[in-house]
């Protein structure tokens, strides 16, 4: 007998179905991925399972767990059930947590609330959970807030308070998208031991964990089961074109086709580049720490990094969004000085960013024509409003929309669409440079591809030169011809990508694409992944300021910050850079 | 989403506009005055002979003319006082929010100097300096609706002016005048309009405060604070001189707040999905 079944499940909110018709079953024991693009209707299952639906959704259809009904239940027999039996993991564990209680008290409300424990036993267990989750010096955690852990505690927090009650079903509703590639890593491995046997249903936009870390895999598309089967087969012989078309978008770090090396000649230039910034009552916060860089016409070079490498900072700083302390920016051979607000007009054009979120980067208030027209206004006064408009058409035509999209405010475009828009304003103004600082972290998997796409296209006809920000380093291996890593706000490695991800040379380089789910269930997922987190800004280690976390330190790492040196064509940061062999 | 099909706005809008209509109008077709007595006619029930609608005072005059007229300057009180705190507020808070820095810290301390002043205090002691007068209500109420108006248009701006697409403006080379009126403005004015709509009540209240405390408007001109004040005196056997201007203004007051809230619900629901 299963432990769940779903049967013809449909969530409605008005006319619109997001679930539909879904019919699944869990096994005892077994871990399945559940998999769909945004608005696929994952989440809103998870939530019909657990009975967290908003009161103005239409359930129908059963949901059975152990043989007890859950739709339609009453709230005792939900509140006995949550907790007890299902075990949630939620995305953000800021916002899963109470930032009023101590860490030690939440769970054992758990344990209390539902007589699991009593007295003295319950603080013994809750601790003893801390522990299994990987919290260093459980009991001092016992007492803490959320706030005073990091984000990789903080979601073995909540790993923690889901399996504290022992439930049969465990889910994870994205419990790694928030967090750093490398503390993914962990969290997924910590997921994989603790869980026992556990039923695991893993809901996840990223096919890499699914292929590590699921025996048997659901494939939703608009609310509806279009494809289940054992991840291997799946992953070997898609059943549903849309399963295909997952696997197609779904970058692997291990193979790619990597972009032939450029030639042009060099059109950018940052030469040690400073930035920080004032910190009221503490000495000012060091994001960047001596970067250079150059770009060549017609070149793609990514900078990535974790959270607080200084990525974003870094190209704020070149582009004058925020002061640079000291260092230079040269641009076609003249400097570019102070605030972009006062740099000429012609500068200003010719380096243009993309940002993350579409939807903050587009005025709410303006139509996308308006968008659009207004790069040309400033530039082109000269223009007629009738060849303006043939601009924009065009410039909207270049990024795979067309004149209907005009008259649409940006709530009205999906995110791909409205991340279209936002190149297209960047583009319509022929830009030497274009900078993109995770311009397709927030875009689904076919949706990212036809971005990318897009954007090789335009480099090719056009010699665009692009700094391509990204956390991702699977997206960042097929796109880019050089990587720059950073860590700390300092330069790790910068080589080409064949080189880079053949044989990096700095630890860092190593573990960091060691973190990357490859989506190839053949391909083992990584058992022992780069341990702890980035430590703050604010108080960095001394020495070299990955040495806490690298394998390969030794006394002179901890005393000596090691100076960027050219080995073969690579600058790397590191003292043992030319006796490591990390190649794989 | 249809302006008129949003409940809140159409209903309390409906209320606001029908009850400026007779109040504008329903002098005219009546054919007493605010001011001639009748001592034959004192504390009449509301009743149809003669168009005493709301009956008549202790002094024998007619209600409902009096109350039109009290609901006129109500209203306009309402209006001066928003327009004030419309005009000052929302032109202090932008300049302070886009500015910044010490423009921004320097104005704020003015206004929170401002906000310490008690305010009833305050008209007094305009009172005693000047003769009592109309206009007075006008600027006391004035200037200190524009206050709160001015806060909140600034933590607004501040905001804005964080956005991503005013840095994407930047960088494209747009000026800083046409950021602040195609990028800061247009997205100021749900918030602006919801206040507004929410600072008429308040100010409403204040008028009424003061003429019900004898510093406003002076007999025999009349508001709906001063009709209540007069209302409380008679309300034993003559209840309808409190119970109707009471009434009127308690409606106001709530569908301005009506209205204010489905503005924010209109707004809300037109830029974000």
């Amino acid at each position: 007998m299963s432990l769940l079944e779903i049967e013809n499940l449909s969530i409605r909110y008005g006319d619109t179905a997001v679930v539909d018709g879904l019919d699944f079953e869990l096994d005892h024991g077994e871990s399945v991925g559940l998999v769909g693009e945004s608005g696929s209707g994952k989440s809103q299952t998870a939530m019909a399972i657990l009975g967290l639906l908003p009161r103005h959704a239409h359930i129908s259809g059963s949901i059975r767990f152990d043989d007890t009904e859950l739709v339609g239940a009453t709230k005792e027999t939900l509140n006995r059930f949550r907790a007890q039996r299902i075990g949630i993991v939620f995305q953000d564990p800021m916002q899963a947590l109470n930032p009023y209680l101590r860490v030690g008290r939440q769970l054992r409300e758990i344990l209390v609330q539902h007589n699991l424990a009593e007295g003295s036993d319950v603080d013994a267990r809750v601790i003893e959970m801390l522990g299994r989750v990987g919290l260093p010096d459980a009991e001092r955690q016992f007492r803490s807030y959320p706030h005073q852990l990091s984000g990789g505690m903080r979601q073995r927090v909540m790993l923690a308070s889901a399996l504290i009650a022992e439930p049969d079903l465990l889910i994870a509703d994205e419990p790694t998208t928030a967090l750093d590639v490398t503390v993914q890593a962990q969290i997924l491995e910590l997921l994989e031991d603790v869980r026992d046997n556990t039923t695991l249903l893993l809901i996840t936009h990223d096919l890499g964990i699914v292929a590590g870390y699921c025996e048997r895999m659901l494939v939703l598309e608009k609310g509806r089961l279009v494809d289940s089967g054992a991840t291997t087969s799946l992953f070997a012989s898609p059943g549903h074109a849309h399963t295909r078309l997952l696997l197609a978008a779904a970058p692997r770090i291990d193979r790619a086709d990597i972009p032939t090396p450029a030639t042009g000649a060099t059109i950018l230039g940052i030469e040690s580049a400073e930035v920080s910034y004032a910190e009221r009552g503490r000495e000012r916060l060091q994001a960047v720490h001596d970067v250079s860089l150059s770009l060549r016409d017609g070149e793609t070079v990514a900078v990535v990094g974790e959270s607080g490498s200084g990525k974003s900072s870094f190209v704020r700083a070149l582009l004058g969004l925020v002061p640079m302390q000291s260092g230079r920016v040269v641009y076609a051979g003249a400097p570019l000085q102070g605030p972009v607000d006062r740099r000429s007009k012609a500068q200003r054009r010719d380096l243009q960013l993309v940002f993350q979120d579409p939807v903050t980067a587009l005025n709410p208030q303006l139509r996308v024509h308006s968008i659009i027209d207004e790069s040309l206004l400033v530039h082109e006064p000269q223009l007629s409003g009738g060849t303006r408009l043939e601009r924009v058409i065009e410039a909207l035509e270049q990024v795979g929309l067309d004149a209907g999209y005009l008259r649409r405010y940006p709530h009205e475009l999906s995110g791909g669409q409205a991340q279209r828009v936002a190149i297209a304003r960047a583009l319509i103004l022929e830009p030497k440079v274009l900078i993109c600082d995770e311009a397709v972290a927030a875009l689904d998997g076919s949706v990212r591809e036809q971005v990318l796409a897009l954007l090789r296209r335009v480099q090719a006809e056009t010699g665009l030169a692009i700094i391509f920000i990204s956390h991702d380093l699977a997206v960042v291996r097929a796109i880019s011809h050089r990587v720059l890593v950073m860590y700390l706000g300092r330069l790790i490695e910068l080589a080409d990508n064949a080189t880079l991800f053949a044989r990096p040379r700095h630890p860092y380089t190593r573990a960091l694409i060691d973190a990357v789910p490859v989506p190839d269930p053949v391909v083992a997922p990584n058992t022992a992944p780069l341990q702890g987190e980035v430590p703050s800004l604010l108080n960095p280690p001394s020495g070299c300021v990955f040495h806490p976390r690298c394998d390969h330190a030794i006394d002179v790492c901890a005393n000596k910050l090691p100076v960027a040196r050219t080995i073969n064509g690579s600058r790397v940061a590191c003292h043992r850079a030319d006796e490591l062999e990390l190649g794989r | 989403m249809s302006f008129f099909r949003n409940r809140a706005i159409s209903v309390s809008g409906g209320i606001i506009l029908a009850t400026a209509v007779v109040a504008l109008f329903g002098p005219w077709i009546s054919p007493n005055d605010y001011i001639s007595t009748d001592f034959d006619r004192l504390l009449l029930a509301p009743t149809t002979t003669g168009g005493h609608f709301f009956g008549t005072d202790d002094l024998g005059r007619d209600l409902f003319v009096r109350t039109m007229l009290g609901i006129r300057v109500t209203l306009l009180v309402a209006i001066v006082a928003s327009f004030v705190s419309l005009i000052i507020g929302v032109t202090y808070g932008a300049v302070a929010g886009f500015v910044g820095g010490r423009v921004d810290a320097a104005m704020m301390r003015f206004v929170d100097t401002l906000y310490a002043l008690p305010f009833i205090f305050f008209v007094i002691l305009l009172m005693v300096a000047f003769e009592r007068n109309f206009l007075l209500i006008f600027i006391a109420i004035g200037a200190v609706n524009w206050l709160d108006m001015a806060r909140i248009v600034r933590g607004q701006t501040l905001s804005l002016k964080e956005r991503e697409f005013v840095a994407a403006a930047r960088l494209t080379g747009v000026s800083t005048g046409r950021i602040i009126f195609r990028h800061i403005a247009p997205n100021l004015i749900g918030i602006v309009v919801v206040y507004l709509t929410l600072t008429i009540p308040q100010a409403i209240l204040v008028e009424s405060l003061l003429s019900f405390l004898g510093l406003g408007v002076q007999e025999p001109r009349t508001s709906l604070g001063a009709l209540v004040n007069a209302g409380v005196n008679l309300m034993e056997g003559a209840s309808w001189t409190l119970l109707i201007p009471a009434g009127l203004l308690a409606m106001l007051l709530m569908s301005f707040n009506f209205l204010g809230d489905g503005l924010r619900d209109y707004f809300d629901a037109r830029h974000s999905s």
